[in-house]
C-alpha cells in the first residue's frame, strides 16, 4: 500500500523534473520573447485544465473562465505591489527565497477566485444549459466594468510594475529570473494537472462524471449533484485565478481588456479541441492554441500585413466542430491512445 | 413642469426608443432559440454587417446626402435583405451539418461563426469607425413644456411598431407561421405531419436576420458611429433582453427587450454611465435567480 | 405494524391534471409488491414521489416513520431508497464499472484530501468498494463486461445494469420500474428468479412496476392496480386476476392477450 502511494508520486516527479530541463534549454537558447511565450503557454494549460473540470467533466457550460483568471491576476499583482497590506510586511519571506512569496500571492489569488467560483456556481443549481452559459458571461462582464472602473488598480490605463521574481543565487549557480518564473508555472502547471487526474480517477471524480451523464440519474444514485457542480465551480475558479497569478507576473502589466469574452473563447476552445473531458488533450491543445498564433500567424500578419490571427482561429474551431466533433482526444488520455496503439490494456484497468 | 420630471420624461423616451431596438434584435435571438434551441451567437454579427450594408449602400446607390423618407425605405430593405441573405448563409454552412450533433457543439460553432465575421469584417471594412449616412433629417417635431419629439424617436418607434406587429402577424396569422410554431413546439412531430422543417428553420433566419438590419438602421440613425465590433456588446445585451424575458418567448423579448432599454436609460441618467454595462447584467442575474426560466418563460420539468 | 414504506393520501397535479390522486401505500419490511396498471395510470409518477423528483401536491410519504416530503432526491437515496428507471437512465458514456462505483460512491469512506494524496486510505477504500460492484456485477453475469460502455450494452443488460446500479446503493426498498421490458420469456423467468436471490440475500423491500403479468402474478405477495391516478385495487394476485374493475380497466389493452395476458399467467 505505501509503495504505491509512494509510486503515484513518481510520473508527477518526473514530469517536473522534465518540464525544468526544458526551461534550462529555453533559458540558455532562446530569447526573451520565447520565453515569455512559454510562461503564457503555462497559464494557458492551467486555464484550459481547470475549465476542462467544468465544462468537460462535469457538463456545465461556462463561457467567463477569464473572470476567474482576471481576479487571480488582480489579486496577485495587488499584493505584490502593496506588500504592507493587512498593516504587516506582507512579504513573508526574506529575499533569498523571495520566490516563495509568489507561490503565497498566487494561493491568494486563487482563493479569492476560488470564491468568486462559488458564487457564480450558485445559480448553477437552478439554471440549466445556455441559462448558466449567460450567467456566467454576464457575471464576467460585471467584474470587467468593476475593473475598468476601479483607479486603485489602474482602471482602463491597467496596472503597470507589477514586480517579477529576482534572479536567484543557489550557491554557485544563478537562476534566472526567467527559470525562477518558469520554475513556479511548471509547479502549478504539475500540480493543477495532478490534483485533476487524482480527483477525476477516485470515488470523488466520478460523482463529476454522473453530474454530466445524467443528473437525475445521479441524484437517485445518491449523488448530491449541487455540492458536486458548486464544487467543480470552485476547484476550477482556484486554479484559474492561479493562471492568473502567473500571467501577471510574467506580462509585468494587466489590462481588463486582456481579460473579455475573447479570452474565455480562446479556453473554450483549447477544451474542444483537445477534447472535452480529456485532461492531456487540453494540454497538447493549449500549447497548439498559444504557439500557433504567436510562431506562425504572426509571422504570416507581419508578410501580410493583414491580422488573419483571429479569422484562422475561428474557421478552425468552425471546421472542427462539424468534421472532428469530439475533439483530438475525445475523452480519451494520451496515454490510453498510446496504450490502444500498442495493443494493451486501457488505463482503467490499472487501479489508478 | 418641474426640471426633474421634464428630465425623466426624456429619459423615459429615450429609453423606450432604445428598448424598443433591443427588442428587434432581441427577437431575432428568441426565434432561432425557439426553433433550434440555439443561442445563435452570429446574430450581433448580422447586425453589424447591416449597419454597414446601409453604409456601402448609400455609397453605391449615392445617396449618401440625400435624406428623405424613400432614402430610408430604399436602405433599409437593402440592409434588410442582405442580413436575410447572410442569415440564410450561416445557417446552410454552419448550423445546418450540425442539426444532430449535441447542443453544445452547435453553441461553439455558433461563437466560432460570430468571431469569423466580427475580425473579416475588421479586415475587409477596416477597423476604425465610420460615420453612419444621414437618412432623415433629425428635428423636432413637436415640443411640450420642454420635452422635444424628435423625428428620430418617431422613426424608431414607428418602425419597431409596425414590424412588430407584421411579425406577430406573420407568426399567427400565416400559414408559415403555424408551420413556425409548430417545428418550434416539436420539430420531429412537426416532420412527422409534412412540415419540412428545414424550409422553416431557413425562414426563421431569414426573418430574424431581417429584424437585425432594422435594428442595425435604427441604432445607426441614432448613434451615428459604426465599427466592425458593435455588435458585440449590444448583440449580448439584446439577448440578454430575450434571456430576461423568456427566451423562446416573442412578447418576452420585447418585454425584455423594454426594461432592458428603459433600465439603461435609467443608470445613465441618474448613476453613472460607466456602470451601464454591468448593470444589465446584474439586472439579468438578479431576475434569473427569482424566475429561473426568465419573466414570461415556462419553467419546464423533464420527464423521467 | 409500522410499515417501512408508507405513502399517505398522496396527490400530484400537473396543471390540470390528476397524474395521481389519492395514493396510499404501505410496504412491510421484506414484501414484494407489484404495483400495475395501463398505460398512463400514473404508476411511474409514484415512483417519482417516492424518490423525491416530484414533490407531491399533497400528502406525505415517510420511510421508517420519518417523513420525506422535504428531502432531496439525492438524501432519499442515502436513506436507503433506490430505484431504477423505465425509460434507462445509465450513465451511457462510462464504463459498466463506473456505473455501479457511482452508485456505491454513497459508502466510500475517504474524503477528497486522502484521493489527492493518494494516502493508503485510498487505495483501500477505492479497493474494496470495486470489490464489492464486481460481486454485484457476477450476480447478473456482467462481471465480464464490466469495461464495456454502459450505452453499448444489449438492452436486456442495460435493464440488468440498472438493477445492479441501484443495489450497489445499498437500499432498504428497492423501486423496479419495468425491469423485463424488451426481455423475452426466457430471460424474464430468468430475471425473476434473480429478484428473487436478491430479494432474499440482500434482505430487500421491493416494489415493482411491470406489464408482464406473468412476471407480476408469478412472484408478487400483493398488487395494486393504478387507473388514471385512482388505486382501483389492490390484494393478492389471485384476487387481483378476478377483480371485475381489474379487468374492465384492462379491456380493449393487451391484457387478455396472448403474451402476457392475465389468463395466461
Amino acid at each position: 500500500m505505501t509503495s504505491r502511494m509512494l509510486k503515484s508520486w513518481l510520473s508527477p516527479l518526473i514530469a517536473f523534473v522534465g518540464m525544468l530541463v526544458i526551461g534550462v534549454v529555453l533559458d540558455q537558447f532562446f530569447n526573451q520573447y520565447v520565453q515569455l511565450i512559454i510562461l503564457f503557454a503555462c497559464t494557458n494549460i492551467i486555464l484550459a485544465l481547470s475549465l476542462n473540470l467544468v465544462n468537460g467533466f462535469t457538463g456545465q457550460f461556462s463561457i467567463g473562465h477569464a473572470v476567474f483568471m482576471a481576479i487571480g491576476a488582480y489579486v496577485s499583482a495587488y499584493l505584490s505591489l502593496r506588500p504592507e497590506i493587512f498593516g504587516v510586511k506582507f512579504t513573508m519571506f526574506p529575499e533569498a527565497i523571495d520566490y516563495l512569496n509568489y507561490l503565497v500571492y498566487a494561493v491568494c489569488g486563487g482563493l479569492v477566485a476560488a470564491a468568486a467560483g462559488w458564487v457564480v456556481g450558485l445559480p448553477s443549481l437552478r439554471l440549466r444549459g445556455d441559462y448558466l452559459a449567460i450567467v456566467t458571461l454576464g457575471f464576467s462582464e460585471i467584474i470587467r466594468v468593476i475593473l475598468l472602473n476601479t483607479q486603485a488598480v489602474g482602471g482602463a490605463r491597467g496596472l503597470f510594475g507589477i514586480p517579477r521574481p529576482d534572479a536567484l543565487a543557489l550557491g554557485p549557480l544563478t537562476l534566472s529570473p526567467f527559470l525562477v518564473m518558469y520554475v513556479l508555472a511548471s509547479f502549478w502547471v504539475v500540480l493543477t494537472f495532478l490534483v485533476l487526474w487524482r480527483l477525476i480517477h477516485s470515488v470523488h471524480g466520478r460523482a463529476f462524471l454522473s453530474v454530466r451523464e445524467d443528473e437525475i440519474a445521479a441524484q437517485a444514485m445518491g449523488i448530491n449533484t449541487t455540492q458536486v457542480k458548486v464544487r467543480a465551480f470552485v476547484i476550477s475558479s482556484f486554479f484559474a485565478g492561479v493562471a492568473g497569478s502567473i500571467f501577471a507576473h510574467s506580462a509585468n502589466y494587466l489590462n481588463p481588456s486582456t481579460f473579455g469574452f475573447t479570452k474565455s473563447v480562446d479556453v473554450i476552445i483549447m477544451i474542444v479541441l483537445g477534447g472535452m473531458g480529456s485532461l492531456s488533450g487540453s494540454v497538447v491543445a493549449a500549447l497548439f492554441i498559444t504557439f500557433l498564433p504567436e510562431f506562425v500567424l504572426r509571422p504570416l500578419q507581419e508578410y501580410t500585413h493583414i491580422d488573419f490571427r483571429m479569422v484562422i482561429y475561428s474557421i478552425t474551431l468552425v471546421l472542427f466542430m462539424v468534421l472532428r466533433p469530439k475533439g483530438l482526444f475525445g475523452s480519451r488520455e494520451i496515454s490510453d491512445i498510446a496504450r490502444s496503439l500498442r495493443g494493451e490494456r486501457s488505463a482503467d484497468e490499472r487501479a489508478s | 413642469m418641474s426640471e426633474e420630471i421634464l428630465e425623466f420624461t426624456q429619459h423615459l423616451i429615450n429609453g423606450i426608443a432604445l428598448g424598443s431596438i433591443y427588442a428587434l434584435i432581441a427577437l431575432g435571438y428568441t426565434m432561432v432559440y425557439g426553433i433550434l434551441q440555439l443561442i445563435n451567437f452570429a446574430h450581433s454579427e448580422v447586425y453589424m454587417i447591416g449597419a454597414f450594408a446601409t453604409y456601402y449602400g448609400a455609397r453605391w446607390f449615392g445617396l449618401l446626402d440625400r435624406p428623405g423618407i424613400s432614402t430610408f425605405v430604399l436602405l433599409l430593405v437593402f440592409a434588410m435583405i442582405c442580413c436575410a441573405a447572410l442569415g440564410v448563409l450561416i445557417e446552410r454552412l454552419a448550423y445546418r451539418p450540425l442539426r444532430n450533433a449535441p447542443r453544445l457543439n452547435a453553441l461553439i460553432t455558433a461563437i466560432g461563426v460570430s468571431l469569423f465575421l466580427q475580425y473579416t469584417g475588421q479586415i475587409v471594412f477596416g477597423a476604425d469607425p465610420k460615420v453612419f449616412p444621414t437618412l432623415i433629417e433629425d428635428a423636432a417635431l413637436a415640443s411640450f413644456h420642454g420635452v422635444s419629439i424628435r423625428s428620430f424617436d418617431v422613426a424608431i418607434f414607428g418602425v419597431t411598431l409596425f414590424f412588430m406587429i407584421a411579425l406577430s402577424y406573420l407568426i399567427q396569422g400565416t400559414k408559415i407561421g403555424k408551420a413556425m410554431r409548430a417545428v418550434s413546439a416539436n420539430r420531429t412531430v412537426a416532420s412527422l405531419m409534412g412540415i419540412d422543417a428545414n424550409r422553416v428553420i431557413t425562414f426563421t433566419f431569414v426573418v430574424g436576420s431581417a429584424l437585425a438590419a432594422v435594428g442595425a438602421v435604427l441604432v445607426g440613425m441614432k448613434y451615428p458611429k459604426i465599427d466592425p465590433l458593435m455588435g458585440t456588446l449590444f448583440g449580448l445585451k439584446a439577448f440578454v433582453a430575450a434571456v430576461l424575458g423568456g427566451i423562446g418567448n416573442l412578447p418576452g423579448a420585447v418585454v425584455g427587450g423594454l426594461i432592458m432599454g428603459l433600465c439603461e436609460e435609467m443608470v445613465v441618467g441618474y448613476i453613472s454611465s460607466t456602470y451601464r454595462d454591468a448593470f444589465a447584467f446584474s439586472i439579468l442575474i438578479l431576475i434569473l435567480f427569482f424566475r429561473p426560466a426568465g419573466l414570461l418563460g415556462k419553467a419546464t420539468q423533464e420527464k423521467v | 405494524m409500522n410499515a417501512l414504506l408508507e405513502a399517505r393520501n398522496v396527490t400530484m397535479q400537473f396543471g390540470g391534471l390528476k397524474a395521481v390522486d389519492d395514493f396510499n401505500l404501505q410496504l412491510q419490511a421484506g414484501e414484494l409488491v407489484g404495483l400495475i396498471g395501463p398505460n398512463g395510470a400514473g404508476k411511474t409518477t409514484v415512483f417519482n414521489i417516492l424518490t423525491g423528483v416530484y414533490k407531491p401536491t399533497s400528502g406525505s410519504v415517510h420511510l421508517g416513520g420519518a417523513c420525506l416530503n422535504p428531502l432531496r432526491p439525492h438524501e432519499i437515496s442515502r436513506l436507503g431508497i433506490s430505484r431504477t428507471f423505465q425509460n434507462i437512465r445509465l450513465f451511457r458514456e462510462l464504463n459498466v464499472l463506473d456505473n455501479v462505483l457511482i452508485a456505491s460512491s454513497q459508502h466510500a469512506q475517504h474524503g477528497m484530501f486522502a484521493s489527492m494524496l493518494r494516502l493508503p486510505k485510498h487505495y483501500r477504500e477505492e479497493g474494496r468498494l470495486r470489490e464489492n460492484a464486481r460481486r454485484l456485477l457476477e450476480i447478473f453475469e456482467l462481471d465480464t463486461k464490466a469495461k464495456a460502455e454502459a450505452g453499448s450494452l444489449p438492452y436486456g443488460e442495460q435493464r440488468k445494469l440498472e438493477i445492479v446500479r441501484a443495489l450497489a446503493t445499498e437500499p432498504k426498498v428497492l423501486l423496479l420500474d419495468e425491469p423485463a421490458a424488451g426481455m423475452n420469456h426466457r430471460e424474464t423467468e430468468d430475471l425473476m428468479n434473480t429478484i428473487a436471490r436478491i430479494r432474499r440475500d440482500f434482505k430487500l423491500t421491493v416494489l415493482l412496476i411491470e406489464h408482464d403479468m406473468k412476471l407480476v402474478m408469478g412472484i408478487c405477495e400483493r398488487i395494486l392496480v393504478l387507473d388514471h391516478g385512482v388505486t382501483i385495487s389492490q390484494g393478492t394476485p389471485q384476487f387481483i386476476r378476478r377483480d371485475p374493475k381489474v379487468i374492465a380497466a384492462y379491456l380493449g389493452t393487451d391484457f387478455n392477450s396472448a403474451d402476457g395476458g392475465l389468463n395466461h399467467a
